[in-house]
C-alpha cells in the first residue's frame, strides 16, 4: 500500500516534471531517456527469461525505416507505415524465431543468430541506398510548415512535451505489459523452460509456442520504439536503429540496471543518460569517447561482480524480504544457488 | 560518347558475365578467405579450449593495427619490427583478457561470458577514440598487385593468404605432435579431469589466451596492409569472424577454415554481381539457414 501510494508520487512528479521550466535541451534528455527506458523494458521482458537477443536492432530499424520509407517515398501515414513495420517484425520474428526454438538454439547460438539477423538487416538499408539514403541516413519529408507545430497524419510534432507524454504512455505500457506477462501462466512456463527445457516439456507446457509469443511480443515492441526514435528524431541511419552496436546496447543498458526486476532496465537507461552528460559537463566536448570508455568498463565490472544490475542488486540488499527479491531475480544470470 | 557504344559496352557486361572478372572475383574470394580464415582460427582456438566466445576479438585486432601504425609511423619503427611488436602486444592483452576478465566469470552462465567480452569491445573501441580520434590512419604502405593477364591480385592479398595457411598448418601440426599442444586438446576434451592428470589448467588458458592474441595480433599484420584502422573497423568484420566460427562448428579448427572459405565467395562473388553489401546480406541468410539446418556447424564434430 505503502508503495503503491510511493510510486504514484513519482509517476506524478514525472509528468509535471515537463512545467518545471527546463529549457529544450534537459527535456530533450528526458524525452530520449524515457524513449530508451521503454525500449531496454521491451528487451528485457524476453531477455530475462533466458532468451538473451543480440538482434533487436533488427526490429527497431525496421520499424524507423518501414515509417520514414513509406512516407517518403509513397506518401503513406506513418500510423499506416508503423503497422506496415509491425506486420514485418512479426513476420521476422517468427521466421527466425520458429526455427530457433524449433532446432533448440539456446544460449549463446541463440546470441550469435540473432546477431546475424541484425547484420541482415542493416546492411539491406546500405544496401538500398537509392531508397533509403544509404550510411548517410534519411530524414523524414517535414509536414510542417510555417505556423503549424502539428501535423497528426504525419505524426510529427514539434512539441517536446507532447512527445514526453508519448513517450512516457508507451513506457507505462511497457512495464504493464511486464507485469501482465509476469501474472500469466506463460512467465512461469518460460522460467521453467528457461531453467530446464527438456523438464519443462515432459510436464506439458508448449515450449515452442511460450517462447515464440513473448519473442514476438518483444519483438513488436521494440519495432514500435523504433517508429517512435524515427518520428521524435526526426533522422535516422542505418547505425544509429540497427546493426551490432544499438542491438549490445540495448543487452547492456537492460542488464546494466538489471534485467530481472520491473524497474530495472529504466534505471539502466536513466543511469547511462546520466553518467555521459556528466562526463560530457565534467570533461567537455574534445575528450570524445571518454563517457564509453567508463561504461564499457562499467559493464565488465557488473557483469563480474553485481550480475542482477544496480537496481536488483540494491533492491537485494536493502529488501526486508529477501525471498521475494530471490523470485524475482529469476533464473539465468547470477541466481543464487545457480553457480555452486 | 555516342549513345550506341555505350548501349553495346552495357550489353557486353550484362550478357557475358561468366568472363575474366567473374573468375578474378573467385580468386579474390579464395585470397579473402585465407584472411578469414586466420581472423577465425585464434577465436576459434579459445573457444574450443576454454569455451569462452571473445566478441571482443575483432578489436584486439584493431589493438594491433595501432600498435603497428603508432610504432611504425609515430615511432618511425621499421614496420616488420613494429609488426613483430604488435603481436606480442596483442598476446599480452590475450593473456591479460583472460586472467582479469575471463577467469571470474569462468564458472558462471556461458551468456555471462559472451556479455563481458561484449563489455570489453565497448572499452577497447572508446579507448582507441580517445587515444588516437576518430580519423582512419594508414601505415602508407602498399604492396605492388599482381597482373595475370587482365586480372588484376592484389599482392598484400596474396601475402594474407600465404601466411594464413602456413599460420593455420602451423597449429595444426602444433596441436598434433607437440607436448604442450597434446595437453591443449587434452584439456579441451576433459576440462574436470585433466587437471587431476597433472595438466596445470590455469597454465594451459593464459598460454591458449596468448597464442590466441597471438593470432589477432598477426591478423592485425595483414590487415593494416590492406585497410585503414580507424577505432570502429572492429564492428566491419567482427560480426563476419563469429559467424564464420559458428558456421564451422565453434571450436572445429578445419570447419572454421572450411566455412572462411564458403563466406569469402558469397561475399566476393556475390559481390560482384550484385553490391558489395547484398554478398554479405548473402552470406548472413546463408548462415541463418545452416544454423537452422546444422546448429552445430557445417562440419559438425563435437557432441
Amino acid at each position: 500500500m505503502n508503495a503503491r501510494t510511493l510510486a504514484a508520487g513519482l509517476l506524478l512528479l514525472l509528468l509535471l516534471a515537463p512545467w518545471a521550466g527546463l529549457g529544450r535541451y534537459p527535456l530533450h534528455l528526458m524525452v530520449m531517456a524515457v524513449l530508451w527506458a521503454y525500449i531496454y523494458t521491451s528487451w528485457a521482458i524476453m531477455g530475462r527469461l533466458g532468451m538473451v537477443s543480440f538482434g533487436h536492432g533488427a526490429f527497431m530499424g525496421v520499424g524507423a525505416y518501414a515509417v520514414v520509407l513509406s512516407w517518403n517515398l509513397f506518401g503513406v501515414s506513418p500510423w499506416v507505415g508503423a503497422l506496415l513495420g509491425i506486420a514485418a517484425t512479426i513476420v521476422l520474428a517468427v521466421v527466425i524465431g520458429y526455427p530457433c526454438f524449433r532446432f533448440r538454439i539456446v544460449g549463446h547460438y541463440f546470441a550469435l543468430v540473432t546477431l546475424a539477423l541484425s547484420e541482415v538487416v542493416r546492411l539491406v538499408i546500405v544496401a538500398l541506398r537509392d531508397q533509403t539514403g544509404g550510411s548517410l541516413g534519411i530524414t523524414p519529408r517535414s509536414a510542417l510548415g510555417g505556423t503549424e507545430t502539428y501535423a497528426l497524419g504525419a505524426l510529427q510534432f514539434d512539441s517536446k512535451v507532447l512527445w514526453f507524454y508519448i513517450m512516457v504512455a508507451f513506457w507505462l505500457l511497457a512495464l504493464w505489459v511486464w507485469q501482465r506477462v509476469d501474472r500469466s501462466m506463460t512467465r512461469l512456463a518460460l522460467q521453467a523452460i528457461s531453467e530446464e527445457e527438456d523438464a519443462a516439456a515432459s510436464i506439458g507446457i508448449p515450449v515452442n509456442r511460450s517462447k515464440l509469443a513473448i519473442t514476438v511480443l518483444s519483438a513488436v515492441m521494440t519495432c514500435i520504439g523504433g517508429v517512435l526514435y524515427a518520428q521524435y528524431q526526426l533522422y535516422i541511419s542505418p547505425e544509429t536503429v540497427s546493426g551490432i552496436s544499438i542491438s549490445l546496447q540495448m543487452v547492456f543498458g537492460a542488464i546494466a540496471g538489471g534485467m530481472f526486476v520491473l524497474l530495472g532496465p529504466t534505471f539502466g537507461a536513466v543511469f547511462l543518460l546520466v553518467l555521459s552528460e556528466v562526463l560530457r559537463v565534467l570533461i567537455g566536448n574534445q575528450a570524445h569517447g571518454v563517457d564509453q570508455l567508463i561504461y564499457g568498463l562499467l559493464l565488465v565490472l557488473f557483469i563480474i561482480f553485481m550480475p542482477e544490475g544496480i537496481l536488483g542488486a540494491a533492491l537485494k540488499r536493502f529488501s526486508r524480504t529477501p525471498a521475494a527479491v530471490d523470485g524475482a531475480t529469476g533464473p539465468g544470470m547470477g541466481a543464487p544457488g545457480k553457480l555452486s | 560518347m555516342p549513345t550506341w557504344a555505350c548501349c553495346e559496352i552495357r550489353e557486353a557486361t550484362v550478357t557475358n558475365p561468366f568472363d575474366i572478372f567473374l573468375l578474378e572475383a573467385v580468386l579474390n574470394g579464395i585470397l579473402l578467405g585465407g584472411l578469414l580464415a586466420l581472423l577465425a582460427l585464434g577465436l576459434n582456438l579459445i573457444f574450443g579450449v576454454i569455451d569462452v566466445v571473445w566478441i571482443c576479438y575483432a578489436e584486439l585486432v584493431m589493438v594491433g593495427m595501432y600498435g603497428i601504425w603508432w610504432l611504425h609511423t609515430a615511432q618511425g619503427v621499421p614496420l616488420p619490427a613494429a609488426m613483430l611488436a604488435s603481436i606480442g602486444l596483442v598476446a599480452v592483452c590475450g593473456m591479460l583478457l583472460h586472467h582479469y576478465v575471463v577467469s571470474p566469470v569462468l564458472s558462471a552462465e556461458p551468456i555471462n561470458q559472451l556479455l563481458v567480452t561484449g563489455g570489453v569491445l565497448f572499452f577497447l573501441q572508446a579507448l582507441a577514440t580517445v587515444i588516437f580520434g576518430v580519423e582512419f590512419r594508414n601505415v602508407g604502405f602498399r604492396m605492388p598487385s599482381l597482373n595475370l593477364g587482365d586480372m588484376s591480385l592484389s599482392g598484400s592479398r596474396l601475402l594474407a593468404f600465404a601466411v594464413a595457411v602456413t599460420a593455420i598448418g602451423s597449429t595444426w601440426w602444433f596441436l598434433r605432435t607437440t607436448y604442450l599442444g597434446t595437453a591443449i586438446r587434452a584439456i579441451s576434451q576433459d576440462r574436470s579431469v585433466m587437471p587431476l592428470m597433472g595438466v596445470n589448467a590455469t597454465r594451459i588458458y593464459l598460454l591458449t589466451s596468448a597464442l590466441g592474441g597471438g593470432f589477432a595480433g598477426l591478423a592485425a599484420c595483414l590487415l593494416v596492409l590492406q585497410y585503414d584502422v580507424h577505432p570502429a573497423i572492429g564492428l566491419s568484420f567482427g560480426p563476419l569472424t563469429f559467424l564464420i566460427c559458428v558456421l564451422g562448428g565453434l571450436g572445429n579448427l578445419i570447419g572454421g577454415l572450411v566455412a572462411a572459405f564458403v563466406f569469402a565467395q558469397f561475399i566476393s562473388v556475390g559481390g560482384f554481381f550484385l553490391q558489395i553489401e547484398w554478398g554479405y546480406v548473402i552470406a548472413f541468410v546463408f548462415f541463418i539457414a545452416v544454423m537452422f539446418w546444422k546448429p552445430e556447424g557445417l562440419l559438425s564434430r563435437r557432441r
